[in-house]
């Protein structure tokens, strides 16, 4: 039923042909982690270009960033023998590093769970997990503290009716990156819906790199390993040996 | 003042490392010990992937052990023939520590294992150290200046074959317990990733007799090559060494392991041990509370393959 419904909603998205689009600008496509990076706002904003004349049904945006997707191990803890220990373990076989959502109203509002279900667009629907052992009934409460976890540390975000839109045809919003971010290609993605049905969508990808030193030691700790060893090695002695002479010369003065 | 560590992924207050290196240092300076138990624990605190932590607290230990090790060489408080045997024993202590650590962690609940070593043995040495030791102060106290030292008993110890004179130490004993206590502390300290001055100090003190001026700087002069070993074991085999957040770290260590140093030559050997006892005593009740108490977060995340 749901599937007819997609397709019913699909067709009925894909017959008026692609009259409105979305025109994008980024502040900045590339994000540098640096020694002293502590985060990073990002601007989007953008506009719709149409062939056709407004519609009466006002046109809705939703904005998605998502990091690079990695498994992730869930463990709890559980009260046994008197201490409190790892005990059930849920695999999450995809979930985004960083992910936010924002739009321009409330989520289910602006957008219906069919197209939620197609686009993985809200938080729950971009993580991707295949199942739970057998042992565990409630997989779900993994994946809520999943979520509930990397929202605290400001690595989920769900924005809702954080995008100004003007006109039903400017829109803009600011999304903040913190600063534990991990390095990767961040997709972005924009849709635009009405009655909750995607009317056009729009991807492009935010570049996010270590870059001089930062890079130059990550590249040097995963292929020359021996060497990046040695060379905290020789840092850990020189600093030792300098540290001492210095003091016995403070000293001695 | 945010810093970024590229091997770690995380943003943290550089003063902050600064600071914790300074505690550690001192401690080090003070003690022997190469404040691994501290160190460890404290960087979870902040932020720091346990991994990275481990590998990254070993290689802080070798500076500020090595800063604090030439202090006590100006002030001949090190035994190097003990040291060295000592050392076999820890090398190869520690490489069979890596290979049950490995064993543990393809069992699962390696994380479990590590706390409870922590806990047992922190609490078994603490407490032996603080009751001894509170005994002596008493005693030195009530006995005015030290009288002569008692020439110890005749033990089996002393009946061991491949005897070897220890200079510093003023003993003639065999290789064999040192060697062996090398090897107990060597295996130790890999499971618990630390340098194991915190049961090497208390080891030579009560089992091989050593005077607690010479233990100190034997001590550290036995656990650079520990953790220089584990160092280059992390780097190679699980890549999370951090080279920036050592930087900080060492950066505030040498320096309080040299201020340690000299802290530790005006105070009394026994307001010393009372001191290390009480500390090693409020990690080991910290850390058994985080096993009893419920907390407040039940899940945990942890990132598999994601290189």
């Amino acid at each position: 039923m749901r599937l007819l419904l997609a397709l019913f909603l699909l067709c009925l998205s894909a017959l008026p042909g692609r009259t409105e689009e979305v025109v994008l600008g980024l502040s900045t496509d590339k994000v540098a982690i640096t020694t002293s990076f502590n985060g990073s706002e990002i601007l989007i904003f953008g506009a719709i270009k149409r062939e056709t004349p407004i519609k009466d049904e006002p046109l809705e945006i939703v904005i998605t960033v998502a990091g690079p997707s990695d498994p992730v191990l869930v463990r709890r803890k559980a009260h046994r023998y008197g201490m409190w220990i790892n005990t059930d373990a849920v695999m999450v076989d995809a979930a985004p590093s960083f992910y936010a959502v924002a739009t321009t109203g409330p989520l289910r509002q602006v957008l219906s769970q069919t197209e939620d279900l197609r686009h993985k667009i809200s938080i729950e629907r971009a993580i991707r997990s295949v199942g739970a052992p057998d042992n565990i009934r409630d997989s779900a409460r993994f994946t809520d503290a999943l979520i509930r976890i990397r929202d605290d540390h400001g690595l989920y975000q769900e924005l809702e009716g954080t995008v100004a839109f003007d006109q039903q045809t400017l829109f803009r919003t600011a999304i903040d990156m913190p600063a534990d971010l991990t390095e990767g290609d961040y997709s972005t993605r924009i849709f635009l819906t009405r009655g909750g049905a995607v009317v056009s969508q729009y991807e492009t990808v935010i570049n996010v790199r270590k870059v001089g030193l930062e890079r130059w030691l990550y590249v040097l700790s995963r292929q020359h390993a021996v060497l990046y060893g040695l060379l905290s090695l020789t840092i850990a002695i020189v600093a030792g040996w300098g540290a001492s002479a210095g003091f016995s010369l403070l000293r001695n003065r | 003042m945010q810093t970024y560590l590229p091997v770690a992924e995380v943003s943290v207050n550089a003063l902050l490392l600064l600071g914790l290196g300074g505690l550690v240092g001192i401690l080090s300076g003070m003690f022997g010990v190469g404040g691994g138990f501290l160190i460890t624990p404290l960087l979870f605190f902040i932020g720091v992937p346990p991994s990275v932590a481990v590998a990254t607290g070993a290689n802080q230990i070798v500076a500020s052990s090595f800063s604090a090790v030439l202090a006590h060489f100006r002030k001949r408080t090190v035994d190097l023939s003990m040291g060295t045997v000592l050392l076999v024993g820890g090398l190869s202590g520690s490489a069979l520590g890596v290979w049950i650590f490995n064993y543990l962690k393809s069992l699962g609940q390696v994380d479990l294992l590590v706390s409870l070593c922590y806990v047992v043995f922190l609490g078994i040495i603490g407490g032996l150290m603080f009751i001894e030791s509170l005994n002596a102060l008493r005693k030195a106290h009530r006995q005015g200046p030290s009288k002569p030292a008692r020439r110890r008993p005749r033990t089996l110890i002393h009946a061991l074959p491949f005897k070897m004179r220890f200079r510093a130490s003023g003993q003639y004993m065999s290789v064999i317990p040192p060697l062996l206590v090398g090897f107990a502390v060597g295996i130790l300290s890999a499971i618990m990733g630390v340098g194991g001055g915190f049961i090497m100090v208390p080891a030579m003190i009560y089992l091989l007799g050593m005077p607690t001026k010479v233990v100190v700087g034997t001590s550290l002069f036995q656990i650079i090559f520990v953790t220089a070993f584990t160092t280059m074991l992390h780097a190679v085999t699980n890549q999370t060494v951090d080279i920036v957040l050592a930087v900080y770290l060492i950066l505030g260590g040498v320096i309080g392991a040299q201020i340690g140093a000299q802290i530790g030559l005006k105070l009394k050997a026994e307001q010393l041990r009372v001191l290390l006892a009480a500390m090693v005593l409020a990690v080991c009740a910290k850390l058994a509370l985080d096993l009893l108490i419920e907390p407040g977060e039940l899940y945990n995340l942890s990132k598999v393959g994601a290189m």
